[in-house]
């Protein structure tokens, strides 16, 4: 087991595509880190530039203490598990679980010894005779997790592992490797584009857009102080409701507009950042989580400069809770710069009179109706604050 | 009560429409295996009839029937005219040899060209495809010239170099191991297996051979066995290129002895005799490595 170091990595295509930016990671021994981002972010590139499969255009890359730039694959002494299990379709099960070491010419009987074990952690003994092609998608995404941890690597490396099982086997998996990762100790770098894999995995996870770092932190502190704008629409779902607002007052009775409604906002969330303070009577980025909003119904108490009027458009019932859908006067930030707007801009929907559509989660018992009027409370001491320049979050 | 009884003859109707199709579909298959096994017929029933007979048959359709004075003169007359025990083994030498390296050769070499990357890798592909256009007619004679020139190892008389191929094994060999057609067939068989096998194995510690040998190859089990066909047929039956290069009768391959039949007068029950000693083998070789064929197809249903 090893740390896994990236150093001002970058990598560029012979076609002159700059895939990676100076990606700098430092994963300690034994760490289970997430790379998460949309398609096309580079975090199948990094994982592979790690494994050796890809050449590193610049920078440095460490496993241990050794740089291994130009390591071959196989001296590298990392495992993979890809997103199509790759098995070996001519091997039985025994045979995929044991290759590596046959390659490495450990004796037969340690091979036979080693493989029953794995076999035995990942529930497969009865099925070492049998041939993938015999197998369910679950059985076969063990088997690859099998072949990773019968060789004792210093990392595994996993690249979507679980996007190709159905959604209650994900679940299942998902919990499995996070508790094996734990067992064994392994440093672990874990590629998804699926969020709720990244919060739930990971020890910390690492968000990257179109090759660029975004952030890399503990789950709970992406979700509470994302970064950026990018970070707080891409982490929760639904995703943040992300406006343009002009922050008004003073430091101590600081105020924000939603369209042309205004909410009072505690002087203690300007007071903790000062950068707040100083972007007052500008145009700023807000952000407010869906469970920060509730059906004012269900709070008499509020008082009445944390509320908005609007509509319900659409009520997603789940249960648990209430996914309310309605309008607001305030323009919405596009996540995604001017510069990368394209295929990944989302067109915001909206209403017939051309208001942006927002989401609140409410409890089970809000008694909210379709095309009704609709009063929320927002809870203003857990906005967020975005640059609207820069897309940073204005914090010190 | 009217629909059913409706529905039924509906339902007869198309179960004996069904029926007719199919039988016609399988007179058709008949039709066209015997229009493919006739000659081989009239070859094998020549074979056993008296040259007489033989003529006299050609003319009708008795010529298809073995009757009359069935013999196997014709058989030791063969053997008679023709060292047909030695051309025989001759052309098996030639043909396993040229088919055994010509897989190991032409399968490295699709491999390479279709999976590891190298510089000038699609141009040396597309100039191998290009040469598919040059029948051997084109080049027999300056490959005549080149291995009349060649340097062979010879152990007569101490360890020597020997200048020129002809009359030898390797003549009727080597220049046809690298077969650009059976590169391409395996280049495109190996660039269909998943990028990824390559990929773990690569991690799991394989070299670029080990790949080859323990993923590629037990994968193409039907690309092996096509290519062996397709690379023997034409080696069995060359005529041309050992005409122009073997002078001396030990070395000679089966379709040379045909010429052995075509001096003053012709013994047509020999030729057909003969004709028939020498398909043999391919029939057998063909039949049994067509049984591999299907069944590494169906094997290879399973992918992981």
């Amino acid at each position: 087991m090893a740390a896994v170091t990236l150093e001002k990595v970058n990598k560029v295509y012979p076609n002159g595509y700059h895939a990676i930016h100076d990606l700098s990671l430092e994963i300690a021994d034994g760490e289970f880190l997430v790379l998460v981002g949309p398609s096309g972010c580079g975090k199948s590139t990094a994982l592979r530039m790690v494994a050796g499969l890809e050449d590193i255009s610049g920078g440095d890359m460490y496993i241990g203490d050794r740089v291994v730039n130009d390591v071959h694959p196989k001296d590298r002494d990392i495992a993979m598990v890809f997103q199509n299990y790759a098995l070996y379709p001519h091997m039985t099960v025994a045979e995929n679980i044991g290759f590596a070491l046959k390659l490495a010419k450990v004796p037969k009987a340690e091979i036979a010894e080693r493989v029953k074990k794995a076999a035995a952690i990942l529930d497969l003994t009865e099925n070492l005779d049998r041939k993938p092609g015999q197998l369910s998608g679950g059985q076969r995404q063990r088997v690859a997790m099998g072949r990773a941890i019968v060789r004792q690597p210093k990392a595994f490396l996993m690249d979507e592992p679980l996007s190709n099982l159905d959604a209650k086997l994900r679940v299942q998996m998902r919990a499995e490797i996070a508790r094996l990762q734990r067992d064994l100790g392994v440093t672990t770098i874990y590629v998804t584009h699926d969020q709720v894999e990244a919060m739930t995995m990971g020890d910390r996870v690492c968000v990257l857009k179109r090759g660029f770092l975004q952030q890399v932190d503990t789950p709970q502190n992406l979700y509470d102080s994302p970064d950026n704008v990018f970070v707080a629409g891409f982490i929760g779902s639904p995703s943040m409701n992300i406006m343009v607002s002009t922050l008004g007052g003073t430091a101590e009775t600081p105020t924000v507009t939603i369209g042309d409604q205004t909410l009072s906002v505690p002087p203690e969330v300007v007071a903790a950042r000062p950068a707040i303070a100083a972007s007052i009577g500008t145009e700023v980025v807000i952000g407010i989580r869906p469970e920060d909003i509730e059906d004012a119904a269900l709070l008499p108490d509020a008082p009445d400069d944390r509320r908005l009027s609007t509509t319900t458009t659409l009520l997603e019932s789940l249960g648990s809770e209430v996914i309310v859908h309605f309008p607001l006067g305030a323009e919405p930030f596009s996540i995604m710069d001017a510069e990368f707007e394209g295929e990944d801009a989302i067109e915001k929907q909206r209403d017939s009179s051309g208001k942006a559509i927002y989401t609140g989660r409410f409890s089970p018992r809000s008694m909210a109706r379709m095309g009704a009027e609709l009063e929320i409370v927002v809870d203003t001491g857990r906005l967020h604050f975005f640059d609207k320049a820069t897309g940073l979050a204005l914090r010190d | 009560m009217t629909t059913l009884t409706h529905g039924d003859s509906v339902r007869r109707k198309a179960a004996t429409e069904m029926r007719l199709l199919s039988i016609s579909k399988y007179l058709l298959l008949v039709l066209f295996a015997l229009f493919f096994l006739f000659p081989m017929v009239l070859m094998i029933v020549s074979s056993f009839k008296p040259d007489d007979q033989l003529l006299r048959d050609t003319s009708s359709l008795k010529a298809f029937i073995p009757y009359g004075d069935l013999t196997l003169d014709n058989y030791r007359g063969v053997f008679d005219r023709v060292p047909a025990g030695r051309f025989i083994m001759n052309s098996l030498v030639i043909s396993f040899l040229t088919v055994g390296l010509g897989l190991v050769v032409n399968s490295m070499a699709g491999f390479a060209l279709s999976r590891v990357r190298f510089p000038g890798q699609k141009v040396i592909l597309a100039i191998i495809i290009a040469t598919l256009i040059l029948p051997l007619e084109a080049i027999a004679i300056p490959l005549l010239m080149v291995v009349t020139k060649l340097p062979w190892l010879s152990f007569d008389g101490g360890i020597h170099f020997e200048q020129g191929w002809l009359n030898s094994y390797q003549v009727q060999i080597l220049p046809f191991v690298a077969n650009s057609f059976t590169i391409f067939l395996f280049a495109q068989q190996f660039k269909s297996l998943p990028k990824s096998l390559d990929e773990a194995a690569l991690m799991d510690g394989a070299s670029w051979f080990g790949i080859y040998r323990r993923i590629a190859v037990p994968l193409s089990g039907p690309t092996f066995a096509t290519a062996a066909i397709l690379t023997f047929l034409p080696i069995w039956n060359a005529y041309l290129w050992p005409l122009m290069v073997v002078q001396q009768e030990d070395k000679r391959p089966v379709m040379l002895g045909v010429q052995y039949f075509f001096q003053l007068n012709v013994a047509w029950g020999e030729v057909m005799a003969y004709l028939t000693l020498i398909t043999l083998p391919i029939l057998v070789i063909f039949l049994a490595l067509q049984r591999a064929f299907i069944e590494s197809i169906a094997s290879s249903g399973v992918k992981g």
